[in-house]
Parts: structure tokens; sequence; C-alpha cells
């Protein structure tokens, strides 16, 4: 495997690990199944990509985040105060931005960045000649992902960050205490939002394209990394499940890249993810469930025995 | 302190399966008041928690705590004064979170994006030195590896950790072995006389509410049916209770735990 090939895999795993962190936000520390992420990444990808054709590359990151925090304001509030169930909502949240993105393209499903000033050109050009040069896509991503766990791991000590976490822990006990859920849902959704905007963006001008499919199948990516993650880290500290979560995106980089060497055909990778999940969570169900099949396998055969 | 005025509560109303459970019910307790609760099944205790806790609203009726109308206020907003205890000892705490991270959210101190400092985790542990349980060398272990008894005193801990003015308990050592009950039940009479704080409890076991407390009411079909205090109260024995009981509300007490625990 060649050297560039691995960090091409690098590069990609750890964008979209910044979606995988957010679901690790949402999924493992809200237990909110956020299904509106495929969408949100797409709308990061589209509202940064705008944002950066007008000649605002550092201003396109602040948009995409702020666009993702509004959808996951807004499926926070359909879940909470809407009455609509918390699945639905992402899903209903999703669909519709399907059109908001393509209306934010400008009516059109692909945006071509290929002359665009982004925050990779910009670095690219600032380190232009000096040693540093080639390898200036991945600090640009590293930055972005030190940033993201760092802010996670301070926002989950915080007293919000835990009032977060309880929530998704024992809804009992928010419920009989002075936690608002509502609160705790929202902001909750907002920030893993943000950073799953934050990822698309960065997914789009890492691509010098924006299109209106980058985002599809995400939801299922990403799970399927933090599923990974969660094998090795599940009952540790939140520190050590944050590098957990990162550990799980760039194995699950690494197996389809080798996968794709092994001359599979790149559109395996969401039937792949879909694989990875059913594992990781029909894995320990059929566990628990084992000794009993094999006892009423048992039962069954002294009945026919005894006959 | 905390009055009830003519609650009216009907679940499923307009069904096959309407049951009534209020029907113009008013209940006065005074502050400092520590009422012990007994009753026949279904007789509305659990449900009496949950309105004065806003668990669910009053159909009709005025709840008012401490000169506040609370009748409309939302469940987490009385909570700031109001503490609550259940039966299961896992309803009260969050088992992934650790013992310090339990105590900040119910410290609730600072604001939103503020963390636990120095001091809070020094007066955490003084706390918690208090249960004798050990707790305060274990700040970092997930609640979840505590036992039951371990857990509800965690809970009671962090129900009185801001001194609330009315503390609801809800059968809260029935679910726990009978030593650890007992520690448990020590604990709860030295939070409540120390801190002066308001109590109602429901119990099934009629010793205790007869030696807790200083006022013990009887309930059977939405309805107070006894309601002794002071030097009546000190006189009464278990079997006096029973008798007031059957003559009152015209048959005999049926909560099966209660008659068991006989």
């Amino acid at each position: 495997m060649s050297l560039s090939l691995l960090e091409t895999a690098l590069e990609l795993g750890l964008i979209s690990s910044i979606t995988v962190l957010a679901l690790f936000l949402s999924y493992s520390m809200l237990n909110v199944c956020d299904l509106s992420t495929d969408g949100c990444f797409t709308l990061g990808a589209s509202v940064g990509a705008i944002v950066a054709l007008a000649g605002h590359p550092y201003l396109s990151i602040v948009a995409a985040m702020c666009a993702g925090i509004l959808s996951g304001f807004v499926t926070g509030f359909l879940q909470t105060k809407m009455g609509v169930d918390s699945l639905l909502a992402g899903i209903v949240v999703n669909t519709g931005l399907y059109s908001v993105n393509i209306a934010i393209m400008g009516g059109a499903s692909l945006l071509n960045m290929n002359k665009t000033d982004t925050v990779f050109t910009r670095l690219d050009n600032a380190l232009s000649d000096g040693p540093m040069e080639e390898y200036s896509k991945l600090i640009v991503i590293l930055i972005a992902v030190v940033f993201v766990c760092i802010f996670q791991h301070f926002f989950l000590r915080t007293r919000i960050g835990l009032a977060i976490r309880a929530t998704g822990n024992n809804p009992d006990m928010v419920r009989s205490s002075s936690i608002n859920p509502v609160m705790t849902t929202i902001v909750g959704l907002c920030v893993a939002n943000a950073f799953t905007g934050l990822s698309g963006c960065l997914m789009a001008q890492y691509q010098k394209s924006a299109n209106i499919d980058i985002g599809t199948g995400m939801v299922t990516v990403a799970l399927a990394s933090l599923l990974i993650g969660n094998v090795f880290f599940l009952h540790k500290s939140i520190p050590v499940r944050i590098a957990g979560t990162l550990l799980g995106s760039f194995i699950f980089r690494l197996v389809y890249t080798v996968a794709l060497r092994f001359k599979m055909p790149a559109y395996m990778l969401k039937l792949i993810s879909s694989v990875i999940v059913i594992l990781a969570i029909s894995g320990p169900y059929l566990k628990s469930q084992m000794p009993l099949v094999i006892r009423a396998m048992k039962v069954r055969k002294e009945g026919r025995d005894n006959a | 302190m905390l009055s009830l005025r003519n609650i009216y509560k009907t679940f499923a109303p307009g069904t096959p399966s309407e049951k009534r459970v209020f029907d113009n019910l008013s209940f006065e307790v005074a502050d400092g008041d520590f009422i012990t609760i007994i009753g026949s099944n279904g007789a509305g205790k659990s449900t009496l928690f949950n309105l004065i806790a806003g668990s669910f609203l009053t159909d009709k009726g005025t709840i008012i705590l401490d000169g506040k109308n609370i009748t409309m206020t939302p469940e987490h907003e009385r909570a700031r004064v109001i503490g609550r205890l259940f039966q299961d000892p896992l309803k009260g705490t969050a088992p992934g979170m650790t013992i310090e991270e339990n105590l900040a959210l119910a410290a609730g101190k600072g604001g939103w994006l503020s963390s636990i400092d120095r001091k809070e985790k020094r007066e955490f542990r003084e706390r918690l030195a208090l249960l004798n349980m050990g707790l305060e060398d274990r700040m970092h272990h997930p609640v979840g590896l505590l036992s039951g008894g371990q857990r509800q005193a965690l809970t009671l801990m962090m129900a009185t950790f801001n001194t609330p003015k009315l503390l609801l308990l809800d059968e809260h050592t029935a679910a726990l072995d009978p030593a650890t009950s007992e520690k448990v039940m020590e604990i709860t009479n030295k939070m409540v006389k120390e801190n002066h704080i308001t109590c109602m409890m429901i119990t099934h076991n009629m010793e205790s509410a007869l030696c807790s407390g200083n006022r013990t009411i009887m309930m059977n079909d939405g309805n107070i049916v006894v309601d002794v205090s002071g030097e009546d109260r000190q006189k009464l024995t278990v079997s006096d209770l029973l008798d007031m009981f059957s003559e009152a509300s015209g048959n005999r007490l049926d909560n099966d735990r209660i008659l068991l625990g006989q």
C-alpha cells in the first residue's frame, strides 16, 4: 500500500471522525439516534461551499457550524416540544434538508470548488516551499479534530454537559430532578450538529466539490466507527472514550482502505458499514440469547428422547 | 407550608378504565412536619406525591407550597425545592456517571458552563463521610457499581444536598434488605431532623410509621381516613392503628405488604 493512499485514508477518516464525535455526543451521551445527520452533513457542505465560493474560506467554517446548530435545534425542538417521535424527527428534518440544501446551492446539486479559495488552499499557500507543505491538508484536519476533542472533553465536564449525560443515562432520575430534559436534549443536539456541519464543510472543501449526495449514509458510517470504538472503551472515562471514538473511525477507514486494495468496489462502503452496525448492535444481544437457545434445544431433545 | 385545596384527579376520563383517584381532597402540612403515610392498595398515596411533585397536574384544585402557588409549575422547577426518593434505588442516580458527577448535578452550583472545583470536591467528600459508608473514597467510581442501599443513601444525600422545602419519600427503604433499610431510615431521620426539613414518607412498615415523624395519616380510596399527631399518636400501637383504620373506612386494611409484615 502506497504512503499517499494511507495518507488520503487518514485524512478522510479524520474528517468523518468529526461526525463520529458528533454522534458520540448525541448517540452515546444523550442516547438519541439523530437520523438528521446525513442531511446536516450535506448542509454543512453546501453552506460551507457557498460561503467559500463567495470568497470567505474562514467564515465558511463558522457558517457551516451555525447551520448545523440550526438544524440540530429544529430536530431537538420537534422531539421535545412538538410531540414528534425522536427517530421520526430526525427523518423528517433529513428529508426537508434535501430541498434546503439544493436551494442553498442555488438550485444545483453539485458545486465545483476547483479554483476556490478554501481553508486547505490557504494553509497550503502559507506553507508553500516549506518542509511541511505536503502535510498542509492533514494539519488543517488535525487542528479541527483536536479542537473538537478538547471541546467535548471540557464540555462534558461542565454542569450542562453532566446534565446532558444524565438525560441519556437515566431519564427517570432527570424527570424527578431539577434538570430540564427539554433544554438538555436541544442543547446536546445543537452542539452535536454543529460538529456534523463542520465535518461536512471540511469534506466538501477537501474534495473541492459539494454535492447533494455527500452526506448520504453518513449516519451509518459514523455509527459503525463509533461502535467499533465502543468495543474497546465502553466503560472507561470520558477522555478515553473520546480517544476510542477516534480510534474506531481510524480502524474503520483502515479496514475499508485495505478492502479496496483487495479489489472491493468502492460502492460497497455503505453495505459494509451497515453490516458493522448490525453486528455491533446485534452481537451482544445474540450473545445474551445464546444460553436460552441452547437450553431450549436441550429441552426439545430430551422431550424427543423420552418420547 | 404545603396546602392542597380541593384536589380532583381522574385517570383516563371517559374511558372504560376511568379511575377517579381524588374527589375534592384537601390537606395541610405544617412547617417542620414529618408525616408518615400508610394506606391500602391503590389508595392514592403515590398519586398524591406525583401531584405534589408535578409529575402530572391536578384536574382541578390548587397546590400551594410555602406561600407560592405551584399548581401549574413544571416538575423540574418544583424539583428545586422538593426532594424526592422512590422505592426503586435505581431511579435517583445516573449509573454511568461517577459519584462525584452525580453529586455535582444535585449541588447545581455555578453557571451551566462551570465545572466542579476543588472546594466543591472537598464539600462532597465531607458530606459523603457523614453517611459512614466509605463512599467518600470512591468519588470516581461509577454509581452503577454501588449496592442498592448505597445508591439509596446517595440519592437521599443528593435530594437533600440543597436543603429542600419538602422531602417526599415513597417507600424508599422497601426494596432494601432489613439491615440496610434500617440504616437508610436512620440516615433519613438524622438528615430530616438536623436540617429541619418538612417531610412526607409513604411506608408499609407500621412500626416505622409510628416511631418516625410527628404525624401519621392513613389513606383509603383517595381519602384521608385517619390523621393522628401529638399525644394521641404517642400512645398508639400498631393494632390500635389497624382498628382505627377499619373503623374509619368501614373495611379492613387490604395492603398485603403491610399485613404480611405484621
